[in-house]
């Protein structure tokens, strides 16, 4: 231990060396714009038509304004409710999967090939797939027509007018795009799980219910949470799919309007001071997701 | 003895019928999985009028004339937008794993002062999004006057948490330090030693998170928005976004369906071929069971 202390000390500086790439990049293109974004959001400035008015200090305004105006209530409303209609199935879903795949006694053919299809959607391009969402649930589109042929419905469902259609579709391609990663993620989890206690589990006669409640689901938890706060911090992210879905509109009348939706208007309208203060917001409060992460994260070195 | 025999039998008849609710369940979810890029394949191979009549299971024969009248469209530059989507990503891959693998490298191969703390300050703002420091980012770069290039969207993958700490994670488990010691005895500087020594043990892992990082900056469409407003130099996503704003009944189907199987159907290919890997390599990524 101590001779291999003595070797690395002399080898220290190529340590710091190393690490200027990776340092260096991410405060000119990371922490710099932050505080950049903090600052802005101090300022009042914005496009008024052609003239720029501002950038006049104003404090806090822009914060109050954000809180007072509504719409950031409303949009972050939108954002979890659509989040919850797409996780809770999700992570399900993918518990049960997890739970079959790694059942010793079960021993399910064709695993790989499930894996492979499940995981597939993740890797799609979101802006492509929720296009093609549209396309196919447009209100002439493959889906109603199959629909109506087959006589399940009589004429053709408007999913972009109505709002829970909407909603739906955005949810369901969140849930198709992250239940095979949160099953393989789960399955690793439960892989890691002592054997033993589920061999004993079955000498005592425990059926699979019972197993699953009792032993993997409490082994699992810190995973779980792993899961739920990973997912959460994506949630907050959701943009491409609801914004080429809705064409930047968060249509039917912002019921399908995000957070990041929300800052991309902001953004595109040059209206910086409000850009900056939402962007604080979800700064702050991605940053306490992210404190939650890295405790979940040390705890297993332990 | 016969009890038990009976036992056995209706044990084993339960386990087959829950295999069989297994199968059924997978079968389901497989479907929900593809119906939609079924759907897309099917209808990237009929013409507009064949496509607007409804919906056919089998392909028509129109793959190649979509293909075609895709390429010669004047408002979407398809050919230009895969190169840039190609070069970025491309590029992307290659500066991420390269340089997430150094920092990784650093942090678990030296021993120096502030090594555990650089190690809890990239874990910390591993999950902040890239979205909150957007405003500063582009008008930092309009600033530079780098909107319309591609370096805003390459140069930052350098600092990769996410690669660096699957990098960081493969390391433990496969980067034995008596190898290093070897080359140091050997006389090899700590550079080259990372270079041909390091990086070779690595290549798995490598690989595993090119893939990622080409893959989502593929499919990245918030930050480019924002960089690119050019024709020349628009990447995929942005097309795709420019289709959805066009005005829709104007378009022929076949284009757009084919504009988006473009899009999907590389990815979805390449994966097939390795989704052994990347499948393991989600599980690797992940915090440990």
């Amino acid at each position: 231990m101590t001779k291999k202390k003595s070797s690395c000390v002399s080898y220290t500086k190529w340590g710091y060396i190393f690490l200027i790439p990776f340092f260096l990049v991410y405060t000119i293109f990371s922490l710099v714009p932050l505080v950049s974004t903090l600052y802005n959001s101090l300022f009042e400035s914005y496009m008024s038509g052609l003239t720029q008015i501002g950038p006049k200090f104003v404090g806090i305004a822009n914060f109050t304004k954000l809180f007072t105006e509504g719409d950031l209530i409303k949009y972050s409303g939108n954002t979890l409710v659509i989040w919850i209609m797409g996780f809770l199935p999700q992570v399900i879903v993918s518990l049960i999967l997890a739970a079959w795949f790694t059942d010793v006694r079960l021993k399910l053919k064709g695993q790989p090939f499930f894996k492979t299809v499940i995981y597939m959607p993740n890797l799609i391009m979101a802006s492509a797939f929720a296009m093609l969402f549209f396309t196919i649930f447009s209100d002439s589109g493959p889906v109603n027509d199959i629909l109506v042929s087959t006589g399940l419905i009589s004429e053709p469902f408007r999913f972009m007018s109505s709002i829970v259609g909407t909603r739906s579709l955005i949810a369901l391609m969140n849930f198709l795009m992250w239940f095979g990663n949160t099953t393989i993620i789960l399955m690793a989890g439960m892989m890691g799980i002592d054997t033993s206690l589920f061999e004993a589990a079955e000498v005592d006669g425990a059926r699979p219910m019972q197993v699953f409640r009792f032993i993997t689901l409490p082994l699992l938890k810190p995973i779980l949470v792993y899961v739920i706060i990973t997912s959460l911090i994506g949630g907050v992210q959701m943009f491409d799919v609801p914004q080429i879905l809705t064409n930047s509109d968060g249509t039917p009348n912002g019921t399908s309007m995000t957070l990041i939706m929300f800052l991309n208007k902001h953004l595109y309208s040059k209206n910086y001071g409000m850009a900056g203060a939402l962007s604080v917001l979800l700064f702050v409060f991605t940053a306490i997701l992210s404190l939650l992460v890295y405790r979940t994260l040390t705890k297993q070195e332990d | 003895m016969t009890d038990k025999e009976k036992r056995a039998r209706s044990d084993n008849a339960v386990l087959n019928l829950r295999r069989i609710v297994c199968y059924i369940f997978l079968v389901i979810i497989t479907v929900m999985c593809l119906f939609s890029f079924y759907i897309l394949l099917i209808n990237s191979t009929r013409a507009h009028s064949e496509i607007a009549k409804g919906f056919t299971i089998l392909p028509g024969g129109y793959l190649f004339k979509n293909f075609v009248s895709l390429m010669n469209n004047q408002n979407l530059p398809v050919i230009r937008g895969i190169l840039n989507s190609l070069i970025i990503s491309g590029l992307c891959a290659l500066l991420s794993t390269y340089f997430s693998a150094i920092t990784a490298y650093a942090i678990h191969c030296y021993d120096f002062k502030g090594r555990n703390a650089a190690f809890t300050f990239i874990l910390m703002i591993m999950m902040v999004p890239a979205q909150v420091s957007a405003l500063g980012f582009v008008k930092m770069m309009r600033e530079f006057q780098l909107l319309d290039t591609y370096w805003p969207l390459i140069v930052p993958t350098i600092a990769a948490p996410v690669t660096f700490f699957f990098m960081k994670q493969y390391m433990e488990s496969a980067l034995p330090l008596e190898i290093v010691e070897a080359a140091r005895i050997d006389g090899s500087n700590e550079f080259r030693t990372y270079n041909f020594i390091v990086l070779p043990i690595l290549k798995p892992a490598i690989a595993v998170q090119a893939i990622f990082t080409f893959t989502s900056a593929w499919n990245n469409y918030f930050m480019p928005s924002l960089i690119l407003s050019k024709k020349e130099v628009k990447t995929l996503p942005i097309l795709i976004a420019q289709l959805r704003s066009a005005d829709f009944l104007k378009f022929d189907m076949g284009i757009v369906y084919m504009l988006i199987s473009l899009a999907i159907f590389p990815v979805v290919v390449v994966y097939l071929f390795l989704s052994k890997y990347i499948v393991q390599g989600v599980a690797l990524g992940s915090v440990k069971g």
